[in-house]
């Protein structure tokens, strides 16, 4: 995973609540046993009607928004399918965080995992900095070290996140290799499991 | 000190290690699949890894599986997803119920039918439906591929430790009302995200007078509320339903097990984070109209207008999905026609939905027009099925009766919607394209989508005119 420190750009505005992974990426795209290129089915049939042709009022197809490395969203963002080819597929088109009022639990474990950084943030900010994407254009700056976002005009508001995962954030960790630390805990659970646990062979 | 849930309970007893990032549990089950698993398999390999406990992990075929003329799979990519899972179990040395294996089915049914899915374990899968499992006391839940990767490396899981709610069901289900409106309408209640962040456990006298399948089909939506899990405490029924299955303990062994199994209930002074009570006496059965499954009505209300809703995201989203479903707010939705009936999926397709559906069939014929489709939730539940003569009812009426697999419910197999039609569907997503791009889904239970079926437009079952003719119809069937 790519550490995360501090990242700076544009915000684009999918302002709905309820947005699942099947809108993400649609179940037809996840038949591929590769874990790259998903990019291009990203949210494929808002981006596109049925002949392949953009839409052109669609954040993600407008030039203003390209590379714009922030997305802005509704509540329970993510919702649905744990399919993380939907991670994969925001992050492979150049987010590195989104901004939302919650996200559903197993999304959320999926953007941790790929060092997409999911920020939680009060309905009424995420209301008024949605306000301001449709009045200008909102640069912000996501920074991790301290814990901060920022504008250009000096807002700052406070990121509520898990020291621990912060952690692994900023120093890009792998979970297998942490886990992998404690491997004796490992073994000596293993050991004391009753045999019931086990599916029993008969 | 306060007494433990039967959550805390489960959790406290699998947690590892505390001082990572997250409590580190140990996992007791992990389940896979054809489509989030090869990602998971590559990135174990890429890594020089192999898998721990192939003896705790257990593999099918289901997603993208054809459910007629199984012996080729047209689709390139769904064939080479299948095969990959096969060698990959094969090189881990893992169990594979494949394709034409007679235990083959989805991942969530197969699981309990098997005994692998016993009280007071762990298990994941890389599937949101995993929550179906609970229904046994078990702690279970989905995954993504990146996790799979860790559970094949580790047998473990670093997780968050979740809240608890408990949710309790008041009074007593009224005649025609099945789990399934039950479940809808919890989450009609709460919401989508309702349940975000927390393990529900369902208490009630309702609870307890449910089936095993009846809890399954709860435990398995109350994932679409946002939770991440549900569970139900284990009871005779569930030690009756697990007892001689195939991998279950026998003799002193199982009642080892079952002594131990018994202690899994919430301690009366414990306390959850949150607890709910819903009251059922009144309930009626429930359609979703949106493309949520909490944007759900009464069979005998209307749909509800978009401008109720106060927050400009929520009133979009209303908004959005009325347009998607081509459906005028104010509409009774049991004047909406449909052109497929769908009877299947995790949710409801074991042997009792099954029998509830045909009950309304018998004597029916589907109307001319409308698609109608059985699909059993493994081909355990075929034959039982077929013994019953369920089939017979089923095909005589105009119904396909197919393979096992999850068919219409993910839209990544043949079995599809076209753009524009609309679908009664027994599945747990009623989600935009989820049935095919353009597909407009209804989800109802399996006695609500066969009436559907037989009238052409959604039927309150409440009303409905059994013809069970007894002998005299399978007389005449045979």
């Amino acid at each position: 995973m790519q550490p995360f420190r501090k990242l700076d750009g544009k915000v684009t505005p999918i302002y709905q609540d309820d947005i699942d992974t099947d809108i993400i990426v649609p179940t037809e795209f996840i038949k591929r046993i590769e874990r790259t290129g998903f990019d291009q089915y990203l949210m494929y049939y808002w981006r596109y009607d049925e002949h392949g042709k953009e839409y052109r009022d669609f954040p993600l197809n407008q030039k203003e928004y390209k590379g714009a490395p922030i997305l802005l969203t509704g509540a329970n963002f993510g919702c649905g399918s744990s399919r993380e080819n939907a991670v994969w597929a925001l992050y492979d088109f150049g987010f590195r965080a989104i901004l939302a009022p919650s996200f559903a639990d197993i999304f959320k474990n999926n953007c941790q995992n790929n060092g997409l950084l999911p920020i939680e943030l009060e309905q009424g900010v995420i209301d008024e900095l949605y306000q301001r994407t449709q009045e200008e254009s909102l640069f912000l700056t996501i920074d991790l070290e301290n814990n901060i976002i920022s504008d250009r005009n000096q807002i700052t508001l406070p990121i509520h996140i898990d020291p621990k995962t912060r952690h692994k954030f900023l120093e890009g960790l792998d979970d297998i290799d942490l886990t992998l630390s404690v491997e004796k805990e490992i073994t000596d659970f293993e050991n004391r499991r009753p045999f019931y646990m086990d599916p029993i062979k008969k | 000190m306060g007494g433990k849930t039967l959550f805390d309970k489960v959790w406290e007893s699998h947690v590892i290690d505390s001082s990572l990032e997250k409590p580190l549990l140990f996992i007791d089950l992990h389940l896979i699949h054809e489509v989030t698993s090869p990602q998971a398999f590559s990135k174990l390999k890429e890594h020089g890894r192999s898998v721990r406990r192939p003896d705790l992990t257990f593999a099918t075929a289901d997603h993208n599986v054809p459910t007629k003329d199984r012996d080729n799979i047209r689709d390139l990519l769904a064939k080479k997803q299948v095969e990959f899972l096969v060698d990959n179990c094969k090189e881990q040395g893992i169990t594979v119920y494949d394709l034409d294996h007679e235990d083959n089915g989805i991942v969530h049914i197969i699981g309990p039918e098997l005994g692998l899915t016993t009280p007071g374990k762990t298990i994941v899968c890389g599937d949101s439906h995993t929550s179906t499992h609970g229904a046994f006391g078990s702690l279970a839940f989905g995954i993504g591929s990146s996790e799979i990767t860790h559970v094949l490396a580790t047998q473990t899981l670093p997780q968050s430790k979740p809240r608890t709610m408990n949710i309790h069901l008041n009074g007593t289900v009224p005649e025609g009302v099945t789990a399934k409106d039950i479940i809808l309408k919890i989450i009609g209640e709460i919401g989508t995200n309702g349940g975000t962040g927390y393990v529900v456990e369902f208490t009630g006298e309702a609870v307890t007078n449910m089936s095993m399948e009846e809890r399954m089909t709860i435990c398995n939506m109350i994932l679409e509320a946002g939770a991440r899990s549900g569970m139900i405490a284990p009871d005779e029924k569930t030690f009756d339903y697990l007892k001689n299955k195939r991998f279950t303990p026998t003799d002193e062994d199982w009642e080892i097990a079952v002594r131990n199994w018994k202690q899994l209930y919430t301690d009366p002074d414990a306390t959850y984070d949150q607890s709910i009570t819903i009251d059922i006496n009144e309930l009626t059965p429930q359609v979703t109209w949106g493309t949520n499954p909490g944007q759900v009505v009464s069979i005998n209300h209307t749909i509800p207008d978009p401008d109720i809703h106060q927050e400009t995201s929520k009133r979009n989203a209303a908004k959005t999905a009325l347009e998607y479903m081509e459906l005028e707010a104010l509409t009774n939705i049991s004047n909406v026609n449909i052109d497929k009936a769908f009877i299947g999926s995790c949710t409801n397709a074991r042997i009792e939905d099954l029998r509830s559906a045909a009950k309304v069939v018998k004597g029916y014929k589907v109307k001319p027009g409308i698609q109608a489709l059985v699909v059993p939730g493994s081909y355990h539940i075929k034959r039982k099925a077929e013994k019953e003569g369920l089939d017979q009812i089923f095909k005589k009426a105009g119904f396909e009766w197919r393979d096992p697999g999850c068919s219409m419910c993910p839209g990544m197999n043949p079995d599809m919607a076209k753009p524009g039609e609309r679908v009664a569907s027994t599945s747990n997503r009623n989600f935009e394209g989820r049935q095919g791009k353009g597909a407009q889904t209804h989800l109802v239970s399996p006695a609500m989508a066969a009436a559907a079926a037989i009238t052409g437009h959604f039927t309150n079952v409440q009303n409905w005119n059994y013809k069970d003719r007894g002998d005299q119809e399978n007389a005449a069937i045979s």
